[in-house]
């Protein structure tokens, strides 16, 4: 039962602190992996894979997919409703002042600088992805500067060089760009 | 009770349409909401859009639980958040139930392997972006360097992150001000 607390909570937590959408949970399910057993780094990376090929919004994606991993159907549901319950009681509250909060100055005040440690976090997140798809590791405590050379995949780098260069050349949809990976993974045995 | 269930049938459609959520919605939403509901107006749906972008949670549930709100009260709210979420609930469940039994083929394997690049790469064009959009001065840039140091380094709670970069922001022009005078 503190278990199917604890997975309310620790959503109820990222639905009131990831400000940005998107990848805004990123950070905070980095730190959920760290906490608790309920998944790991490469599960957090293949949720992103995942999200970005189905319909639907990468938060409530991932909370399902997360709570789905730690507790079946019912787990699912709890950390979806858990991540949208705050957001949903604000979102209510600032619709009855609705004009006020648009035009209040503090409001972007507090955004000035909100939005660019968004990005810092979100830019932490990705050097942990990094760290689980091009070098093997967890995260930058299993990293010495010794055995650093030895972890890095060569095809790995590879192909994220490329991808990098395909993604900024053609602006196509993140699915194929998942699909292709997918593909190049298999013909190559990653 | 007719509106309750369209808003809930609305919005599961428009979450059952969207891939990858954010502003890929923002076209569907215009179509179904405005013109053929007619349940807000065009400025009312790009208010909430930016509304739902500087308060927490998914941009796409807030927008829901605004135009929910606006038509039915409370009620309302909870049936368009409903409506969004449960799309994406299903069909992640099915997803994650087939890889659960799937997840130690070889080939599954060796293609996720590769999509983890890819999702670096994504992420990386990402995070490129938003330096681009929110870095708009120098004192912008350190509390960008310093939140990742913070977060990738030291390991300090994003949530920490957020509320004091907030702080800053807040007391920022005061602090401005203060010496100005």
């Amino acid at each position: 039962m503190t278990q199917w607390f604890l997975l309310f909570y620790e959503f109820f937590k990222i639905g009131l602190f990831s400000v940005g959408g998107g990848l805004a949970t990123l950070p905070f399910l980095y730190k959920l992996a760290d906490k608790y057993d309920w998944f790991n780094t490469k599960m957090i990376v293949d949720m992103i894979a995942i999200s970005e090929s189905t319909p639907g919004p990468l938060g409530v994606n991932m909370a399902t997919y997360t709570g789905f991993h730690f507790g079946g159907v019912l787990g699912g549901i709890v950390a979806t409703v858990g991540l949208v319950f705050p957001s949903v009681v604000i979102i209510i509250i600032i619709s009855k002042f609705l004009q006020k909060f648009r035009s209040n100055p503090h409001v972007e005040d507090v955004f000035y600088l909100l939005r660019p440690a968004v990005t810092g976090l979100i830019g932490a997140a990705g050097f942990g992805v990094l760290l689980t798809a091009l070098l093997h590791v967890n995260g930058i405590n299993e990293l010495s500067m010794g055995t650093f050379l030895g972890f890095i995949g060569i095809k790995e780098c590879i192909l994220f060089v490329i991808m990098l260069l395909l993604t900024n050349k053609f602006q196509k949809h993140p699915v194929i760009y998942i699909a292709v990976g997918a593909a190049i993974g298999i013909i190559f045995a990653f | 009770m007719k509106e309750i269930w369209q808003l809930f049938i609305t919005f599961c459609r428009i979450g059952a349409f969207t891939f990858g959520g954010g502003y890929a919605m923002l076209p569907l939403l215009q179509r179904e909401v405005v013109t053929r509901r007619g349940w807000a107006t065009e400025d009312e749906i790009l208010d909430y859009f930016a509304i739902g972008q500087c308060t927490p949670g998914v941009i796409f549930v807030n927008t829901a639980t605004f135009v929910g709100y606006k038509r039915k009260g409370v009620l309302g709210a909870i049936a368009a958040t409903a409506g969004t979420v449960f799309p994406s609930l299903i069909i992640i469940m099915i997803i994650a139930a087939v890889l659960k039994n799937f997840a130690q083929l070889a080939a599954v394997q060796h293609a996720f392997g590769a999509i983890r690049v890819v999702v670096g790469v994504l992420i990386v064009n990402a995070v490129v972006g938003m330096w681009k959009k929110s870095v708009v001065d120098k004192v912008c840039a350190i509390i960008a360097v310093v939140a990742f140091v913070l977060s990738a380094i030291f390991e300090i709670s994003p949530i920490w992150i957020v509320l004091g970069a907030g702080f800053l922001g807040l007391a920022a022009p005061m602090i401005k001000g203060a010496r100005t005078k």
